[in-house]
């Protein structure tokens, strides 16, 4: 079952309303192991609620999303053992403020997967190695820079050692210098072949590491193809009149 | 000198200043941290109840407070001691002030906080002792220690209430060497900083040290 392009992540019909607004409006999705698939959209058009409705961060009002076969359990152990194994990036780091950024990598690997803190501090200190701020370590989150917040909350969630991957418009709240310090760990993610979901405006990132890149507003997915095709042969009105709006400049 | 010679007198209301200070404390912490916690509950009920009282005790002058529980307790046919009437005014009284100050400190750790330590697989338990309410203790204690020390201030009220605290000792002092007011007031006030200032000194050295930079 582990083999590539294996259904990884299922969305089934998948309805959320806020209000009157319908966020998600019959999301049906399958994501298949090893993918990357960019979702990008005007705002408001949901796409961060899905990201966040796959490890319920966002509760949905019917439909059924599953993981790796298994149904999003209901609040509980059960959903947080689940959602040990998404990893998850924001767009504002949220790194634990009173924890230094070696703990903050450590902190699920002791708690949740009840390792120990030696085997945890060398893996940790591997993956700060891996994002490139391993000589930041004794720090605390509000010594770094936000570029380099980010990574290390990416470190943090493949401490986890993650079937998948999802990340929240990661670049969104960064300083142009330091989205391409991000991507570059994001991409060599994508190429090891982690399964990834990335709500983003990044083009290039798209066009460079995307499988599969889905276009959504107002709640639907009205493309679901490759980012070559979505780029230069866009079917809907709505996407067309999205790209020739970001891309004019 | 007056403040030398009566220091026995002194000491005794300041021991008494001290008891009201941590009574209170000891019984308005907890009281302020339940009502902190109706207030940020889910539910409606126990949210607006905790609002009321909060509004209502917070703007209400102390000496009424002290009154009701004085005067009008003991017309209802409930009769305490004066001690223990006294704590229970401070008590009423503070409580809503810690509970601002303990809601404050859990409004003040951004949901992200919570929601990245739910992402990393960690239980509602986990989420709400190693994340929330580290940071949230945190930011608290150096507004809980200014309560304090306006509960310090405020127990003077205690004084026109058959308590024989430093306010009263102060009163009775002037009464019996009306020509030396002036000293006998230094002596009072000095007694009081003796509380209030190593207390205002904590929360400086604590807001140093433990508040995290965001």
């Amino acid at each position: 079952m582990n083999a590539p392009g294996t259904p990884l992540v299922v969305l089934d019909h998948v309805n959320k309303h806020y209000g009157d607004l319908h966020v998600l409006n019959d999301i049906t999705l399958t994501i298949g192991r090893g993918e990357v698939v960019v979702v990008i959209g005007p705002s408001g058009s949901g796409k961060s609620t899905l990201c966040r409705a796959i490890n319920r961060l966002e509760t949905i009002d019917d439909g059924t999303i599953s993981i790796d076969g298994e149904a999003l359990p209901s609040e509980g152990a059960a959903l947080a053992k689940l959602r040990a194994k998404v990893g998850m990036v924001f767009q504002s780091f949220n790194l634990f403020a009173h924890k230094t950024i070696l703990q903050n990598v450590t902190i699920g690997p002791i708690r949740v997967s009840k390792k120990s803190k030696s085997e945890a501090d060398a893996a940790a200190r591997k993956l700060l190695e891996r994002v490139g701020v391993a000589n930041q370590a004794d720090k605390m989150p509000s010594q770094l820079s936000g570029g380099q917040q980010q990574r290390v909350a990416i470190a943090r969630a493949l401490a986890m050692q993650p079937t998948v991957m999802l990340f929240d418009e990661p670049t969104s709240a960064l300083d142009p210098e330091m989205i391409n310090e991000v991507l570059d760990v994001m991409v060599g993610l994508a190429k090891d072949g982690m399964t990834m979901i990335v709500v983003t405006h990044e083009m290039g990132f798209a066009r460079k590491a995307a499988d599969r890149v889905i276009f959504m507003a107002e709640g639907r997915i009205l493309e679901d193809t490759t980012p070559a095709e979505f780029f230069d042969h866009p079917t809907s009105d709505r996407a067309k009149d999205f790209l020739s709006k970001i891309l004019t400049h | 000198m007056v403040i030398f010679d009566n220091l026995p007198l002194y000491f005794e209301a300041f021991l008494q200043t001290l008891s009201l200070l941590l009574l209170t404390t000891l019984f308005a912490l907890p009281l302020g941290t339940v009502i902190a916690a109706m207030r940020i509950s889910p539910i409606g009920s126990l949210r607006a109840t905790a609002t009321v009282y909060t509004e209502i005790l917070r703007n209400t002058p102390l000496v009424l407070v002290f009154i009701f529980c004085f005067v009008v307790l003991p017309i209802l046919g409930v009769v305490l001691p004066f001690m223990f009437s006294a704590v229970l005014a401070l008590t009423l009284y503070t409580a809503p002030f810690f509970a601002e100050a303990i809601r404050s400190g859990i409004n003040g750790v951004p949901v992200g906080q919570a929601e990245a330590a739910r992402s990393v697989g960690m239980t509602f338990g986990q989420t709400v002792t190693l994340v929330v309410l580290p940071q949230a203790i945190r930011s608290v204690i150096p507004p809980i220690i200014n309560v304090m020390i306006a509960l310090t201030k405020n127990t003077s009220i205690a004084g026109g209430f058959f308590i024989f605290e430093l306010f009263n000792s102060g009163r009775r002092l002037v009464n019996d060497n009306g020509d030396q007011v002036i000293a006998v007031l230094v002596g009072v006030a000095i007694f009081y900083l003796l509380i209030t200032i190593p207390l205002g000194q904590l929360a400086d050295y604590l807001e140093r040290r433990v508040v995290i930079k965001r």
